[in-house]
């Protein structure tokens, strides 16, 4: 049993979810001390993730499907492939680092147990998104993330500025989320599968359908606003007012990795169409370049890293555009260089922030003589960062340039971009890694301490892995990266990851990369006179755009609102009746042949008559008298000789219920109208002909309708079943009683649920009212 | 309205209604009935009983808040529709019934407990919205 427990995926995702569901009630044990035990959480998982590690070399693909919802072919379906196996060990090798951290970061914070909810929480969803097999599945975890990091990132949510970059994430990813829901349903329905490997067989179809356009255009939607990428990358930046934990988190290794993700995932099924790459390259190379200039303009330590990161996140899907074998492999091995050194260079900022109090760049130096092993780490991350060898930044920068240089005919300006964005982005990394830590220390840091190893550790076992991993690739190599690039569709030739490839154009063109960088470094000085200079550019930032266009619907939806929700009822019930008078009317009149079967009809008689002149002489009683009570208890008049007809043609049970269910409005009319003034005011002549003409016309309308439910030919096959079956399958005699609680009895029961909301509606309502009144 | 005819008479009403609403509940598989209409019958009752003493004698009578009646219909409801995956692992809202039928109430099965949750709930609903306004107006 525990065997095979130990093999299920799922439970392995949702131990997240359960771990965040035990805080609830075990939260305030895990605050203090013992904070540092939920680590074993992600510890756990990146241990049951590595064992896979191996199989996945071997080129096996672990998969495992439990049925969700079969009759929607929605099945939850978990693949662990070489892409997939890169994602979870980020995800919960960095995660559990950041556990760690988080532990020392956040000491003593009131909300700990909170915090960590949220991360169980969105460590757990990444998990289902980088696992998913099936589409639909993957959209909810994908949803998921999104929610979570909200919450991560209004963390801080007394200040309003938190709160205000945390709505801001979700209206971006949220959009975006929207867009893939659309996107991965129009995919199902062409596919005719909503499994991804199933998709791979039916590739042709999918991409010779009429809609693989709009496929493909929503699946970028939802890939670019989530991986931040222009003009949607606003978001991310504005996310850096969250604790620095999260800023790791979701934006070195998670959260804007997914876009990614999916990009990669769908390369197989969607890619290698002119559409897909020239789309990818240039918003990738847009995004690198853009975000990379931005550095130079920022004086905030996280700002720095988060359009630094911005910029990474374009290279990324720049790479995934050129789609050639090279330009694949340099992307994998750059996801994992990318997610090492910026969580290492986030969680160094963070200790700063935490000991100085500042992550303003032109301010901090020389703190190596206060937080040495912090400096280590962040200059070996500049180092990774920079790409100088022999670390794993100098691979995935060798990687890259191979994969433009041999892109045919436009090689030249895509290595240019290249050089350019890395130049920046070298600036960027010594800007945050080396800057803090060189020159003279200020008199006001002589006092700063290092703090626990907890925070200082994490980092350095991070920077140093940024290095092994340059020294000896062959430790991923074989497990991680060939596995990916085969699962990118990829199998041609054997991957071979070598730090020195001799003296070749790539080695000429690093060199200048880290040589113009270094010396950018040195003339270039981070001032705030250069982010005064960009902040005048802010009006036409694609921001400063979409919050412009978020106050003007929030205006609209005030405006529109107050046109329709203006709060008296009869405009509500008369808008209602004109609608669908409206729409029932026009189908009528579409579809309606006005031939009236008189022979259908039975003969008339006198208890009907008379009836139906009680019925007459009431409905004018209520509109014409000069009291409401009076009104009242005619419109009572008038139910009462309705359910006389029930009765007449043999329908009990109906008459039974309108005659109580007219008793009882009665009573609540008289309640509320007991209480009110007499009539104050009549409503005027134009207002009464015009609510007499809508009521007119709705009762013909009803006429109609009754008409043309006798003409039509009756759907007497479901009577028969009913009145045959009412007995031998549900044993009662009374078929409406048997098709209420039994045949339709869910139906009955969503009613009385639903009756239950309306009393606790009008309970609430009424209730508060009164409170609020005593209050004063 | 608390004549000291409507008094004396709603009574005798009040058991005499929830009897017959009970009796209506009851008889509603065969003929004529069920717990809808019933519910309706017994709030009738109440309400007519609210009308001749008070709302709050009628709420010191009932010691519970009508609203507690919500929840727990729809309880039973649920439990009648889910009994028959526990007891006879049947899909969700199978009817089952005892073998043999019960003296006076006749059959009894999951359906019969179901039609008792919406008895339980419509008294619940209309209650609650009529002992509120008439609180609150």
């Amino acid at each position: 049993m525990l065997l095979t427990l130990y093999k299920l995926m799922l439970i392995a995702i949702l131990t997240g979810f359960l771990f965040s569901i035990l805080l609830v009630v075990a939260g305030k044990y895990l605050k203090g001390k013992l904070a540092i035990l939920s680590a074993l959480v992600p510890l756990g998982l990146f241990v049951y993730f590595l064992q896979f590690s191996k199989r996945i070399a071997n080129g096996e693909i672990i998969s495992q499907t439990y049925e969700w919802v079969p009759s929607l072919g929605v099945n939850l379906g978990f693949t662990l492939d070489g892409i997939s196996l890169i994602f979870t060990l980020m995800i919960t090798g960095i995660g559990f680092l950041v556990f760690v951290y988080t532990a020392a970061y956040l000491k003593g914070h009131e909300y700990l147990d909170r915090f960590y909810g949220y991360l169980g929480i969105f460590m757990a969803a990444m998990l289902g998104v980088v696992l998913s097999d099936n589409i639909i599945s993957l959209f909810v975890f994908w949803e998921l993330t999104s929610i979570s990091s909200f919450f991560l990132i209004g963390f801080n949510n007394k200040e309003e500025a938190s709160r205000k970059s945390a709505i801001l994430a979700l209206a971006i990813t949220g959009t975006g989320g929207l867009l893939l829901l659309a996107g991965v349903l129009i995919l199902g329905n062409v596919a005719g599968t909503y499994s991804i490997a199933e998709m791979l067989s039916s590739k042709e179809v999918i991409a010779d359908s009429a809609h693989y356009i709009l496929i493909v255009l929503l699946i970028f939607g939802a890939a670019f606003t989530k991986s931040a990428q222009f003009p949607f990358h606003f978001w991310l930046p504005g996310a850096m007012k969250a604790p620095t934990p999260v800023s790791t988190y979701l934006h070195s290794a998670t959260m804007v990795k997914a876009g990614v993700y999916l990009l990669m995932r769908f390369t197989p099924v969607l890619g290698s169409t002119e559409l897909w790459n020239s789309t990818l390259i240039i918003v990738g190379a847009t995004t690198m370049v853009y975000a990379a200039i931005h550095t130079i303009f920022r004086t905030d330590l996280k700002g720095i890293l988060a359009y630094s990161t911005i910029s990474a996140l374009g290279i990324l899907v720049f790479l995934i555009g050129l789609g050639t074998q090279d330009a694949l492999l340099a992307a994998c091995v750059f996801i994992l260089v990318h997610a090492l050194y910026k969580a290492t260079l986030f969680l160094v900022t963070g200790i700063i922030d935490h000991e100085t109090g500042t992550r303003d760049i032109t301010a901090l130096s020389g703190l190596r003589k206060v937080l040495l092993p912090v400096a280590i780490a962040g200059v070996l991350a500049a180092i990774s960062n920079a790409g100088i060898p022999p670390s794993f930044g100098f691979l995935g920068k060798d990687l890259i340039y191979e994969a433009t240089l041999h892109f045919g005919s436009s090689a030249l300006i895509l290595t240019v971009l290249a050089i350019v964005t890395n130049i920046l982005l070298l600036y960027a990394g010594f800007l945050a890694g080396i800057k803090p830590f060189t020159g003279k220390l200020p008199a006001a840091f002589e006092k700063v301490h290092l703090p626990s190893f907890l925070m200082w550790l994490p980092p350095l076992i991070l920077a140093t892995l940024g290095i092994v991993i340059g020294v000896f690739p062959s430790i991923i190599q074989g497990a991680l990266i060939q596995p990916a690039v085969t699962a990118l569709g990829e199998s041609g030739n054997e991957v071979q990851l070598k730090l020195w490839h001799g003296f070749n154009l790539i080695l000429a063109l690093s060199a200048t990369t880290i040589g113009v960088g270094a010396l950018l470094y040195f003339i270039l000085k981070p001032s705030q006179k250069l982010e005064k200079g960009i902040a005048k550019l802010e009006f036409i930032a694609p921001q400063t755009i979409v919050e412009k266009f978020g106050v003007g619907f929030g205006k609209f939806s005030r405006f529109t609102t107050g046109i329709i929700q203006n709060g008296y009822l009869r405009y509500y019930v008369s808008v209602i009746i004109l609608f669908l008078v409206l729409l029932t009317g026009y189908t009528l009149i579409q579809n309606t042949k006005y031939v009236i079967d008189y022979d259908s009809f039975s003969a008339l008689t006198v208890y009907e008559v008379l009836t139906v002149l009680v019925m007459i002489v009431g409905i004018l009683f209520t509109v014409f008298t000069k009291s409401r009570l009076a009104a009242v208890a005619a419109m009572g008049v008038v139910g009462l000789a309705i359910s006389l007809i029930f009765v007449y043609y043999s329908a009990p049970d109906l008459a039974m219920t309108q005659f109580s269910i007219d008793t009882l409005t009665v009573i609540l009319f008289v309640l509320v109208l007991y209480r009110l003034p007499k009539y104050l005011n009549f409503s005027d002549y134009k207002v009464r002909i015009k609510d007499g003409v809508l009521s007119l016309v709705f009762g013909a309308l009803i006429t109609v309708l009754a008409l043309e439910v006798l003409s039509e030919p009756q759907g007497s096959q479901i009577t028969d079943y009913y009145a045959e079956n009412a007995y031998i399958l549900a044993k009662g005699k009374n078929v409406v009683n048997v098709i209420l609680v039994d045949f339709r009895g869910i139906d009955t029961f969503m009613e009385i649920a639903v009756l239950t909301i309306a009393a606790i509606g009008v309970f609430s309502l009424l209730k508060l009212r009164l409170t609020s009144k005593n209050r004063r | 309205m608390k004549t000291i005819i409507l008094r004396t008479a709603s009574d005798y009403l009040l058991p005499l209604l929830l009897l017959f609403s009970i009796f209506i509940l009851l008889r509603g598989h065969y003929l004529p009935g069920g717990g809808f209409v019933g519910g309706l019958i017994a709030s009738i009752a109440f309400v007519l009983h609210a009308f001749a003493n008070g709302l709050e004698n009628t709420k010191t009578l009932l010691r519970l808040h009508p609203g507690y009646l919500m929840p727990l219909g729809l309880l039973v409801a649920a439990l009648a529709g889910l009994s028959p995956i526990f007891i006879e692992n049947l899909p969700f809202m199978t009817g089952i019934w005892f073998q043999e039928p019960l003296p006076v109430i006749g059959m009894i099965g999951s359906a019969l407990f179901f039609d008792i949750g919406v008895y339980l709930v419509v008294i619940g609903v209309s209650l609650t919205i009529i002992f509120t306004i008439t609180e609150s107006a």
